[in-house]
């Protein structure tokens, strides 16, 4: 028997979960396929925040669209996800970045986005934890951070409970079209059809969407997390380095229970096949040094885990989303590049408005899949520039 | 052929007999241990300074340890010994140490992990309160410091060590006010075939039963914890318990000893990505080996209770079986590679018979599952993240999380400062109870570096 709805979306990370609770929130009936369990792997396992400034500034509407939804998520599902918003400190270490963090403040106002510089004695006054090296920064007040684990999961169940049919454990194996739909098969035999399909599949995406006739050149990264023990709560605000020094790039916020959550520094190697990514020991002691930098009381606590997980990157640095140029029907959502936890319910609603009216207020047009066939082939940077 | 690189982690029976093997054959091993001194725990070694002798120290096993110390101290000039320095993670062919706030790779071609054990404790509502101990910190605290965790002292778990541990209090002067155990006597009894494996150590267990017995100490089996609470002063004033006839005790005290038998430290096997499987006799999960100690990975090898919970004896020959394995595969051209065979056999024929006995202490101090699965809501399960275990089954409940790395995810127990070691062993019952599965139903931890917490002011070798 084959099951049926109106739109099949395939991987359960942060961006179908949402997917499907914002079709389920506009009546298209959902059935949702993940390989494991909600949410378990770059939704899972990536830092938490909700970070708008530093973005790529074309996509600052969807991350504003977002940042709406984040302040809502209790009305909407039940749980706040341990959303915060605490700000989001923006530093620099040199006097020749300030000009960036005050160009990015001029253009993203023009997007709504409203970010107050501050100097190095304003910091001081209001955020005496922070380190002597630091010159400037841009504080976000309205960006501020989310626990990852609870998130993709906590989105799964409300859009079970909205209705939408959720199969975890179900491994789809082949996806082909047939006259108007989509036939998708899982390992174990079942059958699933739509005349709408979204791929939402993360580091997979592209296994999929090759069946169909379309690919990115999609690579994988581990990112490199870790956490110190709990201490009395006093780092309010996400705080993240710019720089253009991918060995000095490190963030950091803490959790109201005490414990500081860190990433940065370079990415570590992933295996999609496997599913497994790990932690480079070089690169938690060079956090260390980062972190001692930005906070240097830190230097007194302990780590006490890292981990990282399986996140897929493009050579642009910005994600596939939209529908597709040549598949009637077909619609993507991944690669979001290691920044896609900030955009998960903002990119819910916008493929749920996309699918069910045909159009949306945001502009997709950079993020169109047919743009790295367009273009010549861009090497991936090895580093991370950005949080 | 040049020796091969052969890293033995922890210097207790079975990383000296390993490191000794190794030596033998003419391998310079490298030995990494967290502790000041050789000799791990049951052979802890005092500090300078201290006056007792070997017979006052180790009772009944002071040969032993001289034995084990000595010949340890002989090899020094044979090995690079690192004392006080942490395993903290692993890469590909390197292990990653840290002493002295410096951290270093040291490459290898074979390690045999010789890890040792802790506690395996059971919450029970009011565990955190001060003066709790577990009962290896309390024997440790004696060994190493000669200081009594109280004046009275409760003793209750299961295990071997509760009645090793309470008559090293009474001998040191230190009132014991019970011994409760939650192992029932017929346990033992039905134990007893496996336990005659080692006639010799189930006399010495027999003769501590005694001594209390002897001093009048109270002494109760098949008892259900229900509370230890605290005084006036919020340290701790009673431990309440049902006995096995279902009436309530109360036993007033100064300090709680409290442990149910060991679980062994995995997580460098687990960095490893060894396979491993889950006991049903003991509900412990451990690397899978051969009989050599040869575990899935290639050149990584464990020994002692770093596996299994075999005790020092056992770990002394699964340290010697666990070089010769190391030897033959990665040096079977050296003269000690061959020729060991009748060596090996003898080994093998007496860890088996030490394995007969370990299970036969399983069988005899089970792990109680079922207390752990009959916990109230309000009881704190996770003391590092203070994650109660309600919260734990609201995580299957309501949340959904099928297996424990899940509910970590959800609800963060195990994800503190011990990293699942201590809570890790009752979670497993309370999910496995609330979901309706089998203990190894609901999964592992799945093991993250570092290998216990480390210090960010951590720099690496070269910046030093």
């Amino acid at each position: 028997m084959t099951e049926k709805a109106d739109v099949v979306v395939i991987g359960g990370g942060f961006m179908g979960a949402a997917s499907a609770f914002f079709l389920r929130q506009r009546a298209r009936s959902v059935i949702l396929l993940e390989r494991g369990l909600i949410g378990q792997q770059a939704s899972g396992v990536n830092f938490g925040n909700v970070r708008r400034q530093g973005r790529y500034l074309p996509q600052l509407p969807l991350a504003n669209r977002s940042r709406a939804i984040w302040s809502r998520l209790t009305e909407l599902i039940g749980t706040d996800c341990e959303f915060l918003a605490t700000g989001h400190l923006r530093i620099c270490y040199r006097r020749e970045d300030v000009g960036e963090l005050e160009a990015y403040a001029t253009h993203a106002r023009e997007y709504g986005l409203d970010l107050e510089l501050l100097t190095q004695r304003a910091l001081i006054a209001r955020y005496p934890y922070l380190g002597p090296e630091i010159v400037a920064a841009s504080l976000s007040p309205q960006d501020g951070h989310a626990n990852p684990r609870l998130a993709a999961p906590a989105f799964g169940r409300a859009a079970r409970s909205a209705g939408a049919q959720i199969h975890e454990n179900t491994e789809v194996v082949g996806v082909t079209r047939s006259g108007e739909d989509f036939l998708i098969e899982s390992a174990d035999g079942r059958r699933f059809s739509a005349p709408t399909l979204l791929i939402t599949a993360g580091a997979w995406a592209t296994q999929l969407s090759a069946q169909l006739g379309e690919t990115a050149p999609l690579v994988v990264r581990g990112p490199q997390m870790g956490v110190t023990e709990p201490v009395p709560y006093r780092v309010e605000p996400v705080v993240g380095v710019m720089t253009n020094d991918p060995r000095e790039v490190i963030y950091l916020r803490q959790v109201t229970r005490g414990n500081i959550v860190f990433g940065g520094g370079g990415r570590g190697p992933a295996d999609a096949t496997a599913r497994r990514a790990y932690v480079l020991p070089g690169n938690i002691l060079n956090q260390f040094r980062q972190l001692g930098r930005l906070v240097p009381d830190i230097r007194r606590l302990n780590l006490i885990r890292v981990w990282s997980g399986i996140e897929s990157y493009l050579p642009d640095d910005c994600p596939i989303m939209g529908e597709s140029p040549t598949v009637p029907g077909l619609y993507y959502a991944f690669g979001f590049c290691g920044h896609g936890f900030q955009l998960g319910p903002g990119v819910g609603e916008t493929m749920a408005e996309l699918i069910d009216t045909g159009t949306t207020e945001i502009d997709l047009a950079p993020y169109r899949i047919e743009r790295f066939a367009e273009a010549a082939p861009i090497a991936l940077p090895e580093v991370e520039l950005s949080e | 052929m040049t020796a091969p690189r052969i890293i033995v982690v922890g210097a207790g029976p079975a990383g000296i007999r390993a490191a000794q093997t190794l030596v033998e054959a003419g391998v310079r091993p490298v030995v990494i241990d967290e502790g000041e001194a050789s000799g791990g725990q049951i052979y802890r070694r005092q500090p300078n300074g201290f006056k007792r002798d070997f017979r006052q120290l180790y009772g009944t096993e002071h040969r032993r340890a001289r034995d084990l110390h000595e010949t340890f101290d002989a090899l020094r000039e044979k090995m690079d010994y690192r004392p006080r320095t942490l395993a903290w993670n692993l890469s590909e062919g390197a292990l990653h140490i840290v002493h002295n706030g410096i951290s270093n790779a040291v490459p290898f071609d074979g390690m045999i992990l010789a890890t040792g054990a802790t506690d395996r404790l059971l919450p029970v509502r009011g565990w955190t309160t001060p003066g709790v101990y577990s009962l290896g910190a309390s024997q440790i605290a004696l060994k190493a410091q000669a200081c009594a965790i109280g004046r009275r002292v409760v003793f209750i778990g299961t295990g071997p060590l509760l009645y090793l541990v309470a008559t090293q209090y009474l001998k040191a002067g230190a009132e014991v006010a019970a011994v409760l155990d939650t192992s029932a006597f017929g346990h033992r009894l039905a134990a007893l075939p496996l336990l005659l494996a080692r006639p010799d150590a189930l006399a010495k267990g027999l003769a501590l039963i005694a001594q209390l017995r002897l001093a009048g100490i109270t002494m109760l089996t098949g008892i259900r914890p229900i509370a230890i609470e605290a005084g006036a002063d919020r340290n701790v004033a009673r431990v309440h318990v049902r006995d096995a006839r279902g009436r309530d005790r109360n036993f007033m005290c100064d300090a709680v000893a409290m442990g149910y038998h060991l679980r062994p430290e995995t997580q460098l096997a687990d960095l490893a990505r060894c396979d491993f499987s889950f006991d049903p006799a003991t509900h412990l999960w451990s690397p899978m080996t051969d009989a050599m100690g040869r575990t899935s990975v290639r050149g990584i090898y464990v020994a002692g209770d770093g596996v299994k919970i075999s005790g020092a004896d056992a770990a002394e020959i699964a340290g010697r079986l666990a070089a010769h394995a190391a030897i033959a595969d990665l040096h079977s051209a050296h003269p000690a590679g061959r020729g060991a065979e009748g060596s090996v056999k003898k080994l093998l024929t007496s860890h088996r018979r030490m394995d007969r006995f370990r299970r036969g202490l399983a069988k005899g101090f089970p792990w109680p599952a079922h207390l752990a699965e009959a916990l109230p809501d309000d009881t704190i399960l996770c003391r590092c993240e203070s994650v109660t275990v309600g919260s734990l089954r609201m995580a299957a409940t309501a949340l959904g999380a099928p297996e424990v790395n899940r509910a970590k995810a959800f609800v963060r127990v195990g994800m503190g400062r011990c990293q699942g070691r201590f809570c890790g062993p009752a979670s497993a019952e309370i999910l496995a109870a609330v979901l309706g599965k089998s203990t190894d139903g609901v999964g592992r931890l799945r093991g993250q570096a570092p290998v216990k917490p480390l210090p960010i002011a951590t720099v690496p070798e070269d910046a030093s």
